[in-house]
């Protein structure tokens, strides 16, 4: 009841003329707090994804496959700070531990040095710490490629941690998917809104609503085993699992979405602009796409804000279709997304470690920019209610 | 007044109003499309699903080896996804109906912090699901998981690892939104005149919520908790780091058991399997399965959500 002004309970629900009630007044505040959880688990997970990658942003991890060694007998020599940063412990894992603890550590980091294949010692590939951030966002040129170049591989020895490919396979999958759900979904939007009888409208609407309730891993799967090889018969391209029949199936599950709000927005432009147009002679096209569609403009480009938003995060479809290392621009080619290689690679990692904590900072740049997304379509549509509602 | 009969009766009137024929005909098509693309995945899906599936599959805890058709089952992760559901209702559900009527029944309508909690909810509802499933690692496993073990004095570790409990409340955070619109929709169908009512006869603003606002609205909540369930069940991405098992030979039995799940199968099955072909018919079974659980939920869900939306036409 959202019309009154001010609430008629004072203080501890001690109003004067009124019976007290305490309880009741606790029970309110009770209700407000757990009201404001949805913005503590906002808060929550930008805190905890973001804590996991921070010491990556700050240049505090070193991934470097050649380290210099200390020593173990020149323990005493450091400050006990630098040997705490050179064994990669935390503080309070470094105070429970006693000298002897320490040096064996030592030892077998001078061990574990030793054990690398000679032929890294002269690789200037095996000093550089790659995840600094030069390393992360340009190219670079490696040992054994002909020339510098974007490369995402973990795994090996060197870890190459450019994520280059990985925003461009998220980007390709995402673009390929909008231009086929866009379309589609905006054209349904209308037809069911404006130009289907009512009859009609009431069976098929909820029949797409029905797509969403498809898990994505069932479009993965659909994708994989059915859609792949009926794709490559038809266009005949290379490679049979490529970031086209990523998109593809991307769009399976962009569709729901952008079509279930953009009808939202068309059909909450009043009714009395149709009724208008139609006295005026206008057909029911021509009124849908004249009057109505420019009115609802800024609830379909919301949608499709949102519908991107939602095709940047899609996991479970790209992790099953489509895999790279290497960047590559072509649409027949295989694309690695970002959600991607966070599911496939989590498992293995070491808690902690620099591909842990690289993962993590992944999942932070999604984060960002599905937050984006999500706040820019919140403005427009807010904007959108208030002009249809005659406020500027 | 909108029948095709009279655009097509009036354009033969005038002269051809072509851009009427063709443009109606495009977005008809696009609608058509959509509806054959649903149509082609589940009638594939139907008819290579339907003849694997049997009671012997439906009633099976396989063994070690689950790629081999004619002994495996999936009864251990039909039940590990139950029982992650459950959980996760347990605890989405009282927050997001107490949020819900928070904003409807309290909120002050223009307020800043009204329009936080809607900003963030219609945030939470646009978080990528591998975010919720890193945030279930870092929040749920190391902060509190490691937190609890060390608290307890675990002298192994316990809760600081993927289980069943970690992923259920991951999922009922990935829920919170889905819950708090059924809710805050069904709570606004439900006629002024009767709080008011309530409230003229003397009860309290909190007794009228209690006994006269919310039992109106139970069908919408239950419509938001199935609309959950059904979005949760089928969702692979957060609980793959937070609590998912490969193989299990038990079934779990308690809230840090890891556990096997019905999605998470559909993947292994689809991406893993040694011989493609040969497991093709008990992926696509499995896939059924998993398909009528959520269709099934989501149906009643779609049909109580006509009823309420039809309500709130009728009295707005």
């Amino acid at each position: 009841m959202q019309h009154q002004g001010k609430r008629p309970i004072g203080w501890m629900g001690i109003h004067r003329g009124h019976r007290a009630h305490p309880f009741e007044w606790l029970a309110e505040k009770g209700i407000f707090l757990v009201s404001l959880s949805a913005i503590l688990m906002v808060l929550l997970i930008f805190v905890f994804v973001a804590r996991e990658a921070l010491p990556i942003v700050f240049g505090q991890m070193n991934s470097a496959l050649v380290q210099p060694v200390i020593p173990p007998d020149e323990v005493d020599k450091h400050p006990p700070e630098k040997i705490r940063e050179y064994l990669g412990l935390t503080k309070p894992q470094f105070a429970a531990m006693d000298k002897d603890t320490i040096r064996t550590l030592m030892e077998v980091h001078v061990e574990a040095q030793n054990e690398i294949p000679p032929h890294f010692r002269t690789d200037p590939d095996a000093r550089a710490n790659t995840t600094e951030w030069r390393y992360l966002v340009r190219p670079h040129q490696w040992t054994g490629y002909d020339q510098p170049s974007y490369i995402w591989q973990p795994v090996g020895q060197i870890h190459k941690y450019n994520i280059m490919p990985l925003i461009v396979g998220t980007l390709k999958t995402t673009c390929i998917g909008l231009l086929f759900a866009v379309p589609l979904a905006i054209g349904a939007a209308i037809y069911i809104s404006q130009l289907a009888r009512p009859r009609v409208r009431e069976i098929i609407k909820p029949t797409i609503e029905l797509l969403s309730g498809i898990p994505s891993v069932v479009v993965g799967f659909f994708a994989l085993l059915v859609m792949a090889t009926l794709l490559q018969q038809i266009f005949g391209y290379q490679t049979r699992l490529n970031a086209f029949v990523a998109g593809i199936a991307l769009s399976f599950a962009v569709i729901p979405i952008v079509f279930s709000i953009a009808e939202d927005a068309l059909t909450s432009v009043p009714r009395n602009y149709t009724q208008a147009a139609l006295a005026l002679g206008a057909s029911r096209w021509q009124t849908a796409w004249q009057i109505v569609l420019p009115a609802a403009l800024p609830g379909a480009f919301a949608a499709v804000v949102l519908g991107f938003g939602r095709a940047i995060g899609e996991t479970m479809i790209i992790l099953m279709v489509t895999s790279a290392s290497e960047m590559s621009w072509s649409l027949f080619s295989g694309a690695r997304s970002i959600t991607a290689t966070i599911a496939a690679e989590m498992g293995e990692v070491v808690r902690g470690g620099h591909h842990y904590r690289m993962l993590f900072l992944l999942g932070a740049l999604l984060f960002a920019a599905t937050f984006t997304t999500n706040m820019v379509a919140e403005v427009i549509m807010l904007r959108f209610k208030r002009r249809l509602e005659g406020k500027r | 007044m909108n029948s095709p009969a009279i655009t097509s009766r009036s354009f033969r009137a005038t002269k051809f109003d072509f851009g009427s024929f063709f443009f109606t005909g495009l977005t008809g098509l696009a609608t058509l499309c959509i509806l054959g693309i649903l149509a082609i995945i589940l009638f594939n899906i139907l008819a290579s699903g339907l003849p694997a599936i049997s009671w012997r599959f439906i009633s099976t805890i396989p063994k070690k080896d689950f790629f081999e058709p004619a002994t495996t089952g999936v009864l251990p992760m039909i039940l590990g996804t139950s029982i992650r559901v459950i959980v996760m209702t347990i605890f989405v559900i009282p927050i997001g109906v107490i949020t819900a009527i928070y904003l409807t029944e309290y909120a002050p309508n223009l307020s800043p912090v009204t329009r936080v909690i809607r900003a963030a909810v219609n945030n939470l509802a646009g978080v990528p699901s591998i975010v919720f499933g890193l945030f279930g690692v870092g929040f749920f496993i190391n902060f509190i998981g490691q937190g609890m073990d060390k608290a307890l004095g675990h002298e192994s570790v316990v809760w600081g690892q993927p289980a069943l409990l970690w992923a259920s409340l991951t999922l009922a955070i990935m829920t919170l939104p889905v819950v708090i619109v059924a809710t805050e929709e069904s709570l606004k169908a439900i006629p002024m005149g009767l709080r008011e009512g309530s409230l003229a006869l003397g009860a309290t603003k909190l007794q009228t919520i209690l006994r006269v606002v919310l039992p109106q609205a139970l069908p919408g909540i239950m419509t938001g908790g199935i609309l959950a369930i059904s979005r949760a069940a089928g969702e692979v991405a957060p609980i793959l780091l937070t609590g998912v098992a490969y193989y299990m030979a038990d079934l779990p039995t308690k809230l840090s058991n890891q556990f096997m799940d019905l999605g998470y199968h559909v993947f292994v099955l689809s991406t893993q399997s040694p011989d493609i072909e040969k497991t093709r018919p008990i992926t696509f079974a499995t896939v059924l399965v998993l398909l009528v659980l959520t269709f099934a939920l989501n149906f009643v869900a779609i049909i109580i959500r006509a009823r309420v939306r039809k309500k709130l036409r009728a009295l707005g």
